[in-house]
């Protein structure tokens, strides 16, 4: 159970900094170069920490999702990454398919119980 | 209704542009953006966390990656300063949108307060859309596309938090640990998409590995070095092998 007025103060601090990127983008547009370096270093740090979160979440999840086995997890999402592809690249049909796969087998082992 | 409409002679007045946004943003971009709204909403269901909390991060913080990073963090008890710079660095992304943006929306008798404003709209779904456009909208009619394309996503964005709320409270639990699922599920796709530049392999399968374990070895500071360290190692190999230049932008999404 998480603290209300902690979670209210997280998802605010998230915000604040979250709107602080795109004050920032405005005061310094046509100012520096969005092909720079510094720019293409934050791209590749934004997307190999979402790759850490992801990986987080689904291997050691937090809350609802550790009540399910590990085996589960990985199955419905290599099940969302093949659906995806043979789906012809289709994001929402790869999401349909690794939410379905989950469903059924966690009714299955019946880990939510 | 025809894409023409309120158009003078070809021209877009802001009317018919802002229009024009709401158009192109009801269809797949709606949808998306629903079904990913929709699974934080069953997340924050899930972290046992009040409903107004979820409608509260989509209404202020709205750039769903940081959204997730901040409930995770929230709910494995993180500090605040942790959690303001993880979501710090995973919306990072959003400034290079905002600055090649910005500089198609700003001209004369475009009031700086209202970029400051519209850029609280720019998203990479808005960001595509708004670029794909701008070259056949007038100056002073580009604001009015993005804000009647942003809020229509935002406002779509907002149902589709408390719609995923309810559900996940309402639904058995299987399914609702399914929804739960959606995010992770999602994310993963998007940078799978992505991975068509080596740099991208090397910061997913990097972040990937070290994500977790770093995260064992440390849960306070794990995850960020992972992708301090993962996104460096990438960017290396970006500098080295350079992308061919046939695309830019598009950094990965998620709102």
């Amino acid at each position: 159970m998480i603290e209300p007025g902690y979670a209210l103060a997280a998802l605010a601090i998230g915000a604040l900094v979250t709107y602080g990127w795109r004050a920032l983008g405005v005061v310094v547009a046509g100012r520096i170069d969005p092909e720079g370096r510094v720019i293409a270093w934050v791209a590749c740090v934004a997307y190999a920490l979402l790759a850490a979160v992801i990986a987080r979440m689904i291997v050691l999840p937090l809350g609802v999702l550790a009540e399910t086995p590990l085996w589960a997890r990985l199955g419905a999402t290599a099940a969302g990454v093949a659906v995806w592809y043979l789906a012809g690249r289709r994001v929402l049909a790869g999401v349909a398919a690794g939410i379905a796969v989950m469903a059924v087998l966690v009714a299955l082992t019946g880990a939510a119980g | 209704m025809t894409a023409g409409d309120g158009t003078a002679g070809g021209r877009w007045d802001r009317p018919s542009a802002l229009t024009l946004g709401v158009r192109d943003a009801i269809g797949a971009p709606v949808v998306v953006l629903m079904a990913s709204f929709f699974g934080f909403g069953s997340l924050v269901r899930a972290s046992e966390l009040d409903l107004s909390l979820a409608l509260f991060s989509t209404l202020t913080g709205w750039a769903l990656p940081g959204q997730v990073v901040a409930v995770e963090m929230a709910a494995a008890g993180a500090s605040l300063l942790l959690i303001g710079l993880a979501v710090g660095l995973t919306n990072a992304r959003l400034l290079p949108l905002v600055v090649t943006l910005v500089p198609r929306l700003a001209g004369p008798g475009v009031a700086r307060w209202k970029l400051f404003l519209a850029a609280h709209l720019i998203a990479v779904t808005s960001w595509i859309f708004t670029m794909r456009r701008v070259p056949s909208l007038p100056v002073e009619a580009r604001l009015a596309y993005l804000v009647g394309f942003g809020t229509t996503l935002w406002g779509a964005s907002l149902a589709a938090t408390a719609l995923g709320y309810a559900a996940a409270a309402a639904l058995p639990p299987s399914v609702s640990l399914a929804l739960v699922f959606l995010n992770p599920i999602y994310f993963l796709l998007l940078l799978v998409e992505e991975t068509t530049r080596p740099s991208r392999v090397v910061a997913l399968l990097a972040g990937a590995g070290l994500g977790p374990a770093l995260h064992l070895a440390n849960p306070d500071w794990g995850l960020l070095v992972a992708g301090l360290a993962a996104g460096t190692l990438a960017y290396g190999v970006e500098r080295r092998w350079p992308p061919p230049p046939a695309r830019t932008g598009g950094e990965p999404a998620g709102e």
